[in-house]
């Protein structure tokens, strides 16, 4: 099982012909990726590393079958890019662009939205792994096996610290959801999927200030998750007002502090940690219990 | 990006809003010469980007040119909310019979867009949310579909204009709307929107931010920077291509990935609390890639801060191998020698992931007397906060 991609998953490569396009399809293939396919505009026929490149992601997944899209275009291409694998039906995009205007990101989300047979991940994040079954993104293929534990998170370089921290204990899916305002995949729509997943048996969730995502996440726990949460929120000492690295981290007001999320989440029994150290402890402790 | 109120109107003239034109001056001598040139009862405004202006004496009315000068005179320099004023805007009073408030934002939680009004304005939006929920309506925007004319009268009539006003209120919702849009803003808001004697409604005042990943096709967006307001340490990190955030502290911090780089100051604050309260200098997100330029230009804008007392860079090899990164410290220590400056201050640096062992070994065997190698986050936060403690 894993959630939203598995040994099964065929994948392809929007945006293939480019520098990080080509780079990231190799080390996703290196860690057992599916790759069949590609997708450059202009450069249909061509293959990369024996993969073949298509004008379109509708010739692409014709031809092949392909049923997740990683998104690798340039920021003023990636909407087009997304809504063409919309149109195709892809049911899985991974959106790993950073520096996307948001009013693109609101309108592509809108428009998967209203298909309603698309799953966005992204925009600006890593992707995701199922280790040892399939890598969809840059997260790096070694650094964890595969293993029982469930693994959500808004930053990219805290998802592999933590994959680190846990490798012996293994994951059964890490997912990097992005850190920008508008994403397409929330904490809560993992926190679901790890729930109903029966490889799973307990969940880290990562967050970081800004926003109120992490609240309505630890208000969905309460009502809706029976497996172990273990929590972490990045930015405790983030001063108002500056946007740190992330479009979307940014405390405004009483807005987004780091404060209120860990209070959220432990006041419906979530263990927060307080490095991402702590956090591997306390995950490590509920797992020798399980 | 915030934009000064000036420069928003600017913008809401340029898409036909109706609001009220000014003049921006620097100096008081200026701000007379503008009220004289204007004519009548001038409103002087602090051009800060802050809200709580008036009540921080940073908006007066004058009514003749000596006394705009002297109200300028006052509100050039004061610091509201930790910002400098530099510049005021000279604008002619208006009468106003009623004072109304109208915004676009981006709504992250519905992952839309949300307009706000009410015919309550003036007050801090915020408090009126508190104090008179009801007062304020809120309405979802669809971000394919946008503010047709038909959801301009949605909003307008959920706020309860009164019906004299309202078709002046649905137009001024479209064309604000396509100051959101076209211009890529992530913050349309107007507060206070007033009707004048006559019965014409315009804005007095207005509140922009634009969304800087859409620089690229909003190449006229460059002439709005104020570099004059960016703290000299951020502007040259700007200029590097670097994401820094000057912040209070002593102990300097580099890192690769924006979450780790939160998490590292948080770690480093936490550590610090049993060295006398050192905290973090500031933010510095080199990214997956940290080549040595890229690592030596870090390390010369922290270095380059006065209140630096120990650096703590912290990275996981994820993408990029810890050797590799290793490397880049070593050339980066040399380049710095090469620029002629001495590095006097510790470095500490905790290698993990990708080839971890490969980079300690590579800086173990560089033999650089200012770097410290620990091998946990933990343990060199607290490393470092105790070498910036001495």
């Amino acid at each position: 099982m894993a959630i939203f991609i598995t040994e099964n998953s065929k994948v392809l490569v929007q945006g293939i012909t480019g520098g990080e396009g080509t780079k990231h399809t190799r080390r996703m293939v290196e860690s057992g990726t599916n790759i069949v396919a590609g997708v450059t505009p202009g450069k249909g026929g061509q293959e990369v590393d024996g993969i073949p490149v298509f004008n379109s992601v509708g010739d692409a997944v014709a031809a092949t079958g392909a049923d997740v899209s990683v998104v690798f275009v340039p920021p003023r291409f990636t909407k087009g890019a997304v809504i063409e694998a919309v149109d195709a039906g892809v049911p899985l995009v991974v959106v790993i662009t950073e520096g996307v205007p948001v009013a693109d990101t609101a309108e592509f989300f809108q428009y998967a939205q209203n298909a309603g047979t698309t799953r966005v991940i992204g925009p600006n994040c890593p992707g995701l792994i199922s280790p040892g079954k399939s890598n969809a993104g840059i997260i790096p293929g070694d650094i964890t096996k595969a293993g029982r534990i469930g693994l959500v998170s808004k930053s990219g370089t805290l998802t592999y610290q933590m994959m680190y921290e846990l490798r012996d204990l293994g994951f059964s899916s890490a997912v990097g959801i992005g850190g920008d305002p508008i994403i397409g995949t929330t904490h809560i729509d993992a926190l679901r999927a790890f729930q109903d997943d029966p490889e799973t048996d307990a969940i880290v969730m990562i967050g970081e200030i800004g926003g109120d995502a992490e609240e309505r996440a630890a208000a969905f726990i309460k009502d809706n998750v029976t497996k172990p949460v273990v929590g972490y929120v990045a930015g405790f000492t983030a001063p108002e007002g500056k946007t740190m690295g992330h479009a979307g981290a940014i405390v405004s007001g009483s807005s987004g502090t780091a404060q209120a999320k860990q209070e959220a989440l432990e006041a419906v029994g979530v263990r927060v940690g307080k490095t991402p150290s702590e956090t591997a402890r306390i995950m490590r402790e509920i797992v020798e219990k399980l | 990006m915030d934009l000064y109120e000036y420069q928003a109107k600017d913008l809401f003239a340029k898409h036909g809003v109706p609001t009220q034109s000014g003049i921006v001056v620097t100096t008081a001598a200026a701000a007379r010469d503008a009220a004289e040139k204007i004519g009548t009862t001038v409103v002087v405004k602090a051009q800060v980007k802050t809200g709580g202006r008036g009540k921080a004496g940073g908006v007066k009315l004058a009514e003749t040119p000596d006394e705009a000068q002297e109200k300028a005179e006052a509100i050039l320099g004061l610091d509201i909310k930790g910002h400098i004023v530099h510049q005021v805007l000279i604008t002619e009073a208006s009468d106003i019979v009623e004072e109304y408030y109208v915004s676009f934002l981006l709504d992250r939680a519905n992952r839309t867009y949300l307009a706000m009004a009410s015919v309550e304005g003036g007050m801090e939006i915020e408090q009126l949310a508190v104090e008179r929920p009801d007062a304020l309506a809120k309405i979802a925007v669809d971000a394919i579909e946008g503010v047709t004319a038909a959801k301009a009268a949605e909003i307008s009539d959920a706020a309860g204009f009164a019906p004299e006003i309202r078709d002046q209120i649905i137009d001024i919702l479209q064309k604000l709307w396509v100051v959101f849009i076209k211009e890529d803003a992530t913050l349309v808001e107007v507060n206070p929107l007033v009707k004048d004697p006559s019965g014409k409604v315009l804005a007095l005042d207005g509140k922009v931010s634009l969304d800087e990943n859409a620089d690229f096709r909003h190449p006229d967006h460059e002439a709005l920077v104020d570099n004059s307001a960016i703290d000299p340490l951020e502007l040259a990190a700007k200029e590097k291509g670097l994401n820094y955030v000057k912040l209070d502290g002593e102990v300097g911090i580099i890192g690769n990935g924006a979450g780790l780089v939160m998490s590292t100051l948080d770690v480093v604050a936490y550590a610090g609390e049993e060295f006398g309260g050192v905290t973090p200098a500031n933010f510095l997100d080199i990214g997956g890639g940290a080549s040595a330029q890229v690592m030596a230009d870090g390390l010369e804008i922290i270095l380059g801060d006065p209140s630096v007392k120990s650096v703590f860079v912290n990275v996981f090899g994820g993408i990029t191998a810890c050797d590799a990164v290793a490397n880049g410290i070593v050339q980066a220590i040399a380049l710095i020698a090469e620029h002629g400056h001495a590095i006097d201050k510790p470095l500490v640096v905790r290698l993990d992931g990708n080839n971890a062992d490969l980079g300690r070994k590579i800086l173990t065997d560089a033999n650089l007397s200012v770097v410290i190698l620990e091998d946990t986050m933990d343990g060199a936060a607290r490393r470092a906060a105790q070498l910036a403690a001495k």
